[in-house]
């Protein structure tokens, strides 16, 4: 067939098979903010030495300055250093987070999606059972019960014990639909095993919503991290965007003329979680394009 | 009767213009049953949609006219320009699938009333339907069910029964039992003969089944790339086609009794986006020549009331002649049939060399937006 | 113990029962919760549907716009911005909220829905935003179906095909959204509550858990738990009657 028709494909005008889309608008705000921010927070820490949580290290209270971008707090820390690091323990733990919650959704959810039968029975009555049980009352148990000792660790290990059951719903319904079409029982009939349908045929179907998921479960974990700590049930002595809110509220930084100290990170956490849903949304857009609107 | 003049329908889209029914010249009489048959993407779908006067972006009517023959309540003739208005009251529409067209949480009694043609008076409207729908075979209770809970022929009577209720003058079927087991077609078939001999209008009739048009219409046009290349009485249209085209879709439908072997049609229409000069048709054409290439032909009345668009129309007995002398299944020896197929392959590949067809079906696809595409999964879990 | 809804004395307030301290707190988080999810909802899917509807004009655009920056700002910074804003800067509410005991005079009334009004704004807020994008994109879904195209081929109106064709059918799964998010509402209701103070079961959790009260925490939680469960159950048997093709079998 080739043959015939490759002379004529060369002087004919060339027909791209798919276009690749341009990136949508809000794709392009979404990588531009959180990348701005990602960068800011990753990178400039590198320059500062010492560690902006040590309270005292200048006088409290001092407005904005060329030396203190954004002045200091009651607690005689600098409020721009702290922020940045703040951002970058958030974004850290909110990355770790995900990498954790993706990894088992993803699993559980083709999975169950797949091989169904009673495997995919008790894996939907687990993950119906943590998508119902509210979060945050459970998180506030177990902080209680650990009073005090709670570590950034432990947090982040229960972020990620509440965090996946979401997207392994929704995976799981992709690789419902996907099990049923043709191509799939093409594989099966040419006796390829299920971890090779899994991995090659259902996966690149799949990794779409993974992406979604994994930057919407970011803005989880970084959200009930900082919820918590804000009433001030999370580690405060990490610096976290949490955490500044909390010792912000402690010390009255509205009373005190501080507006800075909460308005700050208010500000940049709106930012955060605006680039991040920007960018979830405007991948989903892109790769819906991608696929033609399948 | 209804006349298209020179009616061009074009749609804008990113690619740019495309015109899905070039130049369509013709009239249908009043009382008559006509079928429009012709290949995906021949334009059969968006005469018909001309012709209701579902204009809007991206389609719309580049050039040409459509005047239906009668004046609405005003007074004014009906054309392309006005015949919105006669929705339903003069003109309506029997669609495809009956089942998606019904909304699903409101009773049908409702929906025969939501209407501008029906809304003013509802309840007089609705005794009028119950007594109408007992005439075409359904309990006069129906209609106050739920789509749901009709079956599907019941609801596709619904559909016939909402388009037939008013008397309109012209009924626009697109395909309207497609969707159905054969069972339940004939009995909307036998339905809509019925009804139009009662009620003497119009009906314009699409379908991909020549066997629902052999049975149904009294006239057939068939069309091909965006044009109208035959236009007469269906039983002269089967028995003896004055284009060749027509011929070779005919000649493609199995009989009981006849084990002849079948020839298809090898290739496919060429695109709308670049037509060929000259007679569309040509490339696949057995019968073409060089003045086909080069020289569109146009529609012109060879019989009474029966045109054809061919330069060629007196060799094509010939062909009948040749396509009926066929061999029969059981004659073909297996190397023969390999043969043919082989044969039949090389010049599908060739035709499609030439013609570079486009897929098209794009010209019928509604324009989706991609916000539509995925719902996003609500983060709503992840606050 | 589940069953007769008794989980001891609470440590902090002994010999008092917990289950008298939570029955107290119970009726400010319901009438919170359940005011600003049923406005929040309500707005949100109008605002949604219209954008939704119109969607090829300008304003739709721009009130997508709306939904898209409030959705994602988690709900403890909204809370701060309502204080900051409407109490700090205008002064128009009260910083922090006082309830003050006694019988319910209309008087008492108002002062409750004036020392409530930020709360609850933060919660309407916070729901709003998803709502209007989800309605959104599921209008924009549902205008594509058959039974709406067809509608406009009899010639109904715009609004009424707008009512009666796309909303009355894109409800259906919002109203299913709904219940799957009852337990992120919830959550942020509890955060809500522990921000302004506001006298419900989000504070009780909070002060218990800072006192380790483990009677009433464990109370709390429970009922935290039970109330969700609750609700979602309650939205399940709603649903039917919204979808006649549930409510009776063909």
């Amino acid at each position: 067939m080739t043959l015939a028709t490759a002379p004529v494909v060369a002087a004919a005008p060339v027909k791209p098979r798919w276009r690749v889309p341009r990136l949508n608008t809000r794709l392009y705000l979404g990588i531009t903010i959180t990348g701005v921010i990602a960068l800011t927070a990753f990178l400039l820490p590198l320059f500062y030495k010492g560690d902006p949580a040590a309270q005292g290290m200048f006088l409290k209270n001092l407005p904005v300055s060329g030396q203190h971008l954004l002045g200091t707090n009651a607690l005689g820390q600098d409020i721009f250093w702290f922020l940045v690091f703040a951002i970058r323990n958030s974004l850290l733990l909110g990355v770790a987070v995900s990498a954790g919650c993706t990894l088992i959704s993803t699993l559980v959810g083709i999975s169950a999606g797949y091989i169904g039968g009673w495997y995919e029975r008790i894996a939907i009555i687990l993950t119906d059972t943590f998508i119902t049980i509210p979060v945050f009352p459970i998180l506030i148990v177990l902080s209680a019960l650990v009073r005090g000792n709670t570590s950034f660790l432990t947090v982040g290990l229960i972020l990620i014990a509440f965090g996946w059951a979401w997207n392994a719903r929704t995976i799981r319904s992709m690789a419902l639909t996907i099990r049923e079409r043709e191509f799939i029982n093409m594989a099966r009939f040419s006796g390829a095993s299920t971890w090779h349908i899994i991995t090659r045929q259902i996966f690149p179907y799949v990794y779409a919503y993974m992406v979604v998921g994994f930057i919407n479960t970011i803005l989880f974990a970084i959200n009930t991290e900082a919820s918590l700590a804000v009433i001030g049930l999370s580690n405060v002595a990490v610096p976290t965007l949490g955490s500044i809110i909390f010792w912000a509220l402690n010390y009255n930084a509205m009373m005190i003329g501080q507006q800075l100290w909460i308005i700050a990170p208010i500000v940049t956490t709106v930012l955060m979680f605006l680039g991040l849903f920007l960018l979830s949304t405007g991948y989903n857009e892109y790769f819906a394009e991608r696929r033609g609107v399948a | 009767m209804i006349q298209l003049k020179n009616v061009v329908a074009e749609y804008t889209t990113k690619r740019g213009r495309m015109k899905a029914v070039d130049g369509v010249d013709l009239v249908i009489p009043d009382g008559v049953i006509v079928g429009i048959a012709g290949e995906s993407g021949c334009g059969k779908s968006t005469l018909m949609k001309v012709l209701y006067g579902d204009l809007g972006f991206p389609l719309s009517l580049a050039s040409g006219s459509v005047d239906y023959g009668f004046t609405n309540d005003k007074g004014q003739p009906v054309t392309d320009a006005n015949v919105q208005r006669e929705w339903f009251r003069h003109v309506s529409i029997i669609p495809q699938s009956s089942m998606s067209s019904l909304n699903p949480v409101i009773r049908i009694r409702e929906q025969f009333v939501d209407f501008p043609a029906t809304s003013k008076d509802k309840k007089a409207t609705l005794a009028k339907v119950r007594e109408f729908v007992q005439r075409i075979g359904l309990p006069p209770e129906s209609i106050d069910a739920y789509p749901h809970q009709l079956s599907g022929g019941m609801r596709q009577r619904i559909m016939v029964a909402l388009a037939t209720f008013l008397e309109p003058e012209v009924i626009l079927a697109d395909e309207p039992t497609t969707a159905l087991d054969v069972v339940v077609q004939k009995e909307i078939l036998l339905l809509l003969l019925e009804l139009q001999e009662k009620m003497r209008n119009t009906i314009i009739f699409v379908s991909h089944d020549m066997g629902v048009h052999y049975q149904l219409t009294h006239q057939m046009l068939i069309m091909y790339a965006g044009k109208a290349v035959e236009h007469g009485p269906t039983e002269e249209i089967f028995r003896a086609p004055l284009h060749p085209y027509t011929l070779l879709l005919t000649s493609a439908l199995p009989t009981i009794g006849d084990d002849r072997a079948r020839q298809g049609l090898p290739g496919s229409p060429p695109s709308l986006w670049d037509p060929p000069k000259g007679c569309r048709f040509a490339p696949r054409c057995p019968l073409a020549t060089e003045k086909c290439r080069t020289e569109e032909p146009p529609l012109v009345e060879v019989r009474p009331g029966h045109s054809s668009a061919c330069h060629h129309i007196d060799r094509i007995p010939q062909l009948q002649a040749d396509l009926a002398k066929a061999p029969s299944l059981d004659d073909l020896d297996e190397a023969r049939l390999l043969a043919q197929v082989q044969e039949n392959l090389r010049r599908e590949h060739e035709i499609d060399a030439t013609a570079d067809a486009a897929p098209p079906s794009e010209v019928d696809r509604p324009e989706i937006p991609s916000e539509v595409a995925d719902t996003v999964a609500p983060a709503g879990g992840e606050r | 113990m589940l069953l007769h809804f008794d989980f001891g004395p609470s440590f902090t307030s002994y010999p008092k029962p917990v289950s008298e301290i939570i029955l107290a707190a119970m009726p400010w988080t319901i009438g919170l919760l359940v005011t600003s999810t049923v406005i929040a909802w309500l707005l949100g899917n109008l605002v949604g549907i219209i954008a939704g509807y119109y969607n090829k004009r300008r304003f739709a655009t721009a009130l997508e716009v709306v939904g898209i920056v409030l959705y994602p700002i988690p709900y403890y910074v909204l809370a701060l911005t309502v204080v900051l804003v409407l109490a700090y800067y205008l002064g128009w509410f009260p910083i922090t909220s006082t309830f003050l005991p006694g019988p319910l005079t209309p008087q008492r009334v108002i002062w409750i829905l004036y020392n409530s009004a930020l709360p609850a704004l933060t919660l309407i807020l916070a729901g709003f935003g998803w709502n209007i994008l989800s309605m959104k994109s599921l209008a924009v879904a549902t205008k594509e179906e058959g039974y709406v195209q067809f509608a406009r081929l009899k010639g109904v109106p715009d609004w009424r095909r707008m009512n009666r064709y796309v909303f009355r059918n894109a409800l259906l799964p919002q109203l299913t959204a709904l219940v799957l998010s009852l337990g992120t509402i919830f959550n942020g209701a509890l955060l809500t509550e522990m921000i302004f103070a506001y006298p419900g079961i989000g504070l009780l959790m909070r002060t218990a858990a800072g006192a380790g009260d483990y009677n009433l925490l464990y109370g709390t939680i429970t009922t935290a738990i039970i109330a969700v469960a609750t609700a979602a159950f309650i939205l399940d048997l709603i649903y039917p009657l919204f979808d006649p093709r549930i409510r009776l079998k063909g």
